[in-house]
């Protein structure tokens, strides 16, 4: 058990590439935190480095408030659990799973009693004699995780440990990630590029993208009050809708209509180094049927007409795609996010407009309908530097704020 | 692609599958023939002996020379796989995991020494192991026979180490080993396929030598079985040596097949699967 402090920690390679740049990071003692961000953003980087597998060119990495820049992984007591789950193929599960605590020259029977209470706990005991060719993707994943328990490090470490697994078995592997973390609580720090694991697993989230740490926080933190277009783009599916935003005679012209401004963000953009031009971000699920809507709420929005492109009735609720006119929202984040999660997943930034509307709404493809979406749940960003305008003092407050 | 199994085709393949073992194997038995016959039959031209006789393996037994000869070789044979296997070995892992200076040029310089042509090197090596007082001795032939051995380990053996996942690797230092506990207790296992190929691949060409072992030897002391061959006499320098050799070649394969069928076995493929994904 311990807390783990990366203190300016950078990463930078012979042929002058920097993969991670500058990170600061306290994890608390016992806590669960989740490093994601789109491939090649350095998250798997970071952890190395926790781990010991790759140098720390700049900085200082602190377990227990101990420097261990220059430990061996073996040193560092920590374990870590492989994407690919570099189970070793030659040993049974049984031995798989001692053969941290032979290193550690345990003797037999504490080896024994140890992997068997960890088996017990991962439902591995009945598969003790297999070896790693003889088992299923979910099963090879336990051990690989049975053998990170099994000597009860200060820390674990994993490295997108359910990338490998198919979307069902990655759901439940979930559950049992997070229940085992619970009961053990060991400190955690878990990478993967999967946005709702991140939202569902962690205490806490970070986003990282192109080698530095855009944002730190709660998952619901991140998701209500992103500090850039980046973090709101990436944090939530369907993603957060783009489009783009005219600043003129004090509202904004968009495809959506001419959207009014409140007297925080008109004094932001009075500056003489003010965007003309801003990104405006909205939620699918603060659109709604404007038939649906009462008028106490009808005056915290505005309304819009559009064609409605296609239906997806989920049950509960209805995606409903329209298509909307006028210019597109462009920013460099917003193009790597596209590239990231391939341009037909992320229509944020499309001529498509994403909305969740109630299952009541009777909405159908082909017609124009009204629909009605939430002012105070607006965000405007700076596409020069993808900054949150709309934030104040960490949180969103809408465009309509005094 | 589907194999024809049709009569006709399983003629044709059945036919060619003969000729390449006859083409194959007429030497070999041709010589075992030979081996088996006595003096005044040796020239008659049949294939199958019309008087068989074991005298020919009595001969080469009863001499002193061919014995110690075998003696040397098995002994030179063995000595020089293993050190190049182990040095092999460690270049390799070092090739295929690590990123030194000089990584190419060490890969290019084992290249250059496989390519090199032995015999031009024949004098200045006797030259130099008479300088050294290694002429004529085990330690003579050992050396040259791993230089030349160790390209070809070093090849092997590389590609065997990139097929194990790297990560193998990882998790081990993560699990507490050491460097040398991670190759030993993880990778090497894992390797054994690989290093057992190449043993027998550098086992066979130490003991099929001729080149080295002619020129680097001059008695008994080291000479190894290929070269005593070429110095076998008969019972007389009047009498025909040829059966006597003959009865030596096949004494001396047996060997070489037991040494390849006791490694086959672990010879075994698929060793890493379900070590990762994949």
């Amino acid at each position: 058990m311990a807390d783990i402090v990366l203190d300016k920690v950078s990463k930078s390679f012979p042929d002058g590439t920097v993969a991670v740049q500058d990170v600061d990071l306290e994890i608390a003692d016992g806590e669960f935190v989740i490093l994601v961000g789109p491939s090649g953003c350095g998250k798997s980087t970071t952890l190395n480095m926790i781990a010991g597998l790759e140098d720390i060119s700049s900085g200082e990495l602190r377990i227990a408030g101990q420097r261990v820049n220059d430990k061996a992984p073996r040193d560092r007591d920590i374990a870590m659990v492989f994407q690919s789950y570099a189970l070793y193929p030659n040993m049974t599960v049984r031995e798989n799973m001692a053969f941290p605590l032979r290193l550690a020259k345990l003797d037999k029977e504490t080896i024994d009693r140890k992997v068997d209470e960890a088996a017990k706990v991962l439902e591995l005991t009945s598969l003790l004699d297999r070896k790693p060719a003889n088992l299923s993707g979910g099963q090879r994943q336990r051990v690989a995780m049975g053998r990170a328990i099994v000597r009860q490090p200060k820390a674990f470490l994993m490295d997108e440990p359910l990338s490998n697994l198919d979307a069902k078995l990655r759901v439940q592997m979930r559950t049992v990630v997070s229940r085992l973390q619970k009961q053990l609580g060991t400190t955690t720090v878990y990478v993967t590029h999967d946005q709702t694991e991140a939202m569902t697993l962690g205490d806490r989230v970070v986003i990282m993208r192109g080698g530095a740490v855009q944002q730190v926080g709660p998952p619901q933190e991140l998701y209500d009050h992103p500090k850039n277009l980046f973090v709101a783009g990436f944090i939530g599916s369907p993603s957060m809708n783009f489009l783009h935003a005219a600043v003129q005679d004090g509202e904004l012209h968009t495809a959506l209509g001419k959207v009014p401004i409140g007297d925080r963000v008109r004094r932001e953009l009075e500056a003489a180094d003010a965007p003309r031009e801003l990104i405006l971000g909205i939620r699918p699920e603060h659109f709604e049927d404007a038939e649906l809507v009462d008028d106490d709420t009808r005056r915290r929005g505005m309304e819009f007409e559009a064609p409605v492109d296609i239906v997806e009735s989920m049950g509960s609720d209805k995606y409903v795609y329209f298509t909307v006119e006028g210019e597109k929202a462009s920013a460099a984040e917003l193009e790597e996010l596209a590239a990231d999660a391939g341009a037909a997943d992320f229509a944020g930034a499309g001529g498509n407009l994403v909305t969740r509307l109630s299952a009541e709404s009777p909405v159908a493809e082909g017609q124009t309908r009204r629909v009605w979406f939430n002012l105070e749940k607006i965000h405007l960003f700076d596409p020069a530097n993808g900054r949150n305008l709309t934030l104040h003092e960490g949180r969103a407050a809408g465009a309509l704020a005094d | 692609m589907a194999v024809e199994t049709t009569t006709r085709a399983k003629l044709r393949w059945g036919l060619l599958d003969v000729l390449v073992v006859v083409f194959a194997l007429v030497p070999v038995l041709w010589i075992a023939s030979l081996s088996f016959k006595t003096p005044a039959t040796l020239t008659d031209g049949n294939f199958i002996p019309r008087e068989w006789t074991l005298d020919n393996y009595r001969t080469i037994f009863d001499t002193d020379q061919f014995v110690r000869a075998l003696v040397n070789s098995i002994g030179i044979a063995l000595i020089a796989t293993l050190i190049a296997v182990v040095l092999g070995a460690m270049a390799a892992y070092a090739i295929s995991r690590l990123d030194f200076p000089g990584k190419k040029l060490l890969v290019g310089v084992s290249l250059l020494i496989a390519m090199f042509p032995q015999v031009s090197l024949v004098s200045p090596l006797f030259e130099i192991e008479r300088q050294l007082k290694i002429f004529d001795t085990w330690l003579g032939l050992i050396l040259p026979y791993i230089t030349f051995a160790l390209p070809l380990a070093i090849y092997t053996l590389s590609a065997f180490f990139k097929q194990i996942p790297w990560d193998l690797e990882k998790a081990a230092k993560m699990d507490g080993a050491t460097q040398g506990q991670a190759f030993r207790r993880v990778i090497a296992p894992l390797a054994a396929p690989g290093l057992f190929t190449t043993a027998i691949l550098v086992f066979i060409f130490c003991w099929n030598d001729f080149l080295f072992a002619i020129s680097l030897t001059s008695t008994e002391r080291s000479r190894t079985v290929p070269a005593a061959l070429s110095f076998f006499t008969g019972a007389s320098q009047f009498e025909d040596p040829t059966g006597a050799i003959c009865a030596a070649a096949v004494v001396i394969t047996v060997p070489i097949i037991l040494f390849v069928l006791f490694f086959q076995r672990r010879i075994v493929s698929g060793l890493t699967s379900g070590a990762v994904k994949g």
